[in-house]
């Protein structure tokens, strides 16, 4: 417990520092303003759900492969941290196109395969839900888990194969991208911060699937003694 | 600072998803832990 408060604190400092950075240390950007301020929270949301996403693909193949239910807990749990990450990115992309762009939202290919991966996750997530068997369930989600991950590339390369109203990539873009040196430092301390949140999520999601897992198994229990108790009781 | 309302709305929404996300992983942790004491409970019982 004093290890999960400490992990807490320390998250939550690095939060409060990262927001300071990306609101008072990070160089103004000369066209934008403020409002260019949302990349330190919006990027490294972006690639913080891509991580979750990988996590899943590879706790899903894992499962496959191994056929062991804590994949299938990590698989789940990296989706439900993958979508909240990527809700940001979809929420916060939009407040910032609208003073930049004039418009909240275009169906160019980096919005849109952004969109479709959202809705992905969520059917997965929707998926889940629908199936009882618990077999069942874990292997038709790591295979849809699997197939879903395919649009992460795509989400990647998107503005590189397209032309597209979302700008360019200015990290590993080519010779003409980058970032001052100031903004690559913030950047990195916000990515860091999100990271960190990221996985206490993780963990967190983890350990409710083990102990959903945990109260399945007790009360698979107590439902067998109830009915073999009634059987019983039908004998005498 | 021009915009700064767009600013402020995208930093509150980035720290309310994830805060609101976090307090329903953790309720709903509450609330298992509570079900399998129970469980336990009535195992022990029975």
């Amino acid at each position: 417990m004093k290890t999960r408060i400490a992990l807490i604190l320390a998250v939550a400092g690095l939060v409060i520092f990262a927001g300071y950075a990306a609101l008072f240390i990070a160089p103004d950007e000369k066209t934008m303003h403020a409002i260019q301020r949302i990349f330190y929270f919006h990027v490294p949301s972006a690639i913080s759900a891509f991580i979750a996403f990988f996590v899943v693909f590879i706790a899903n193949t894992a499962y496959l492969v191994t056929r062991q239910s804590k994949w299938d807990w990590l698989g789940v749990a990296g989706a439900e941290v993958g979508v909240a990450c990527c809700t940001v990115v979809l929420i916060t992309g939009p407040i910032w196109a609208r003073p930049v762009w004039g418009i909240w939202w275009t169906w160019d290919a980096r919005l849109t395969s952004t969109f479709i991966l959202w809705l992905l996750y969520v059917s997965y997530l929707i998926l889940r839900g629908l199936l009882e068997d618990p077999q069942r369930r874990a292997t038709l989600s790591a295979i849809f888990g699997i197939f879903a991950f395919l649009d992460v590339p795509l989400v990647y390369l998107s503005n590189r194969l397209w032309r597209t109203q979302h700008p360019q990539p200015v990290i590993l873009g080519g010779e003409n991208s980058g970032l001052a040196p100031g903004m690559g430092k913030v950047l990195l301390i916000c990515w860091i911060a999100i990271v960190c949140v990221m996985i206490v999520l993780l963990i967190d999601r983890y350990c409710l699937e083990r102990l959903r897992h945990e109260y399945e198994e007790l009360r698979f229990e107590v439902e067998s003694r109830a009915a073999a108790a009634e059987s019983v009781k039908g004998a005498r | 600072m021009k915009n700064f309302e767009s600013l402020f709305a995208a930093w509150m929404v980035v720290w309310a998803v994830f805060f609101l996300y976090e307090v329903t992983v953790a309720r709903r942790i509450a609330n298992l832990r509570e079900d399998i004491e129970r469980l336990k409970q009535q195992l022990r019982e029975s």
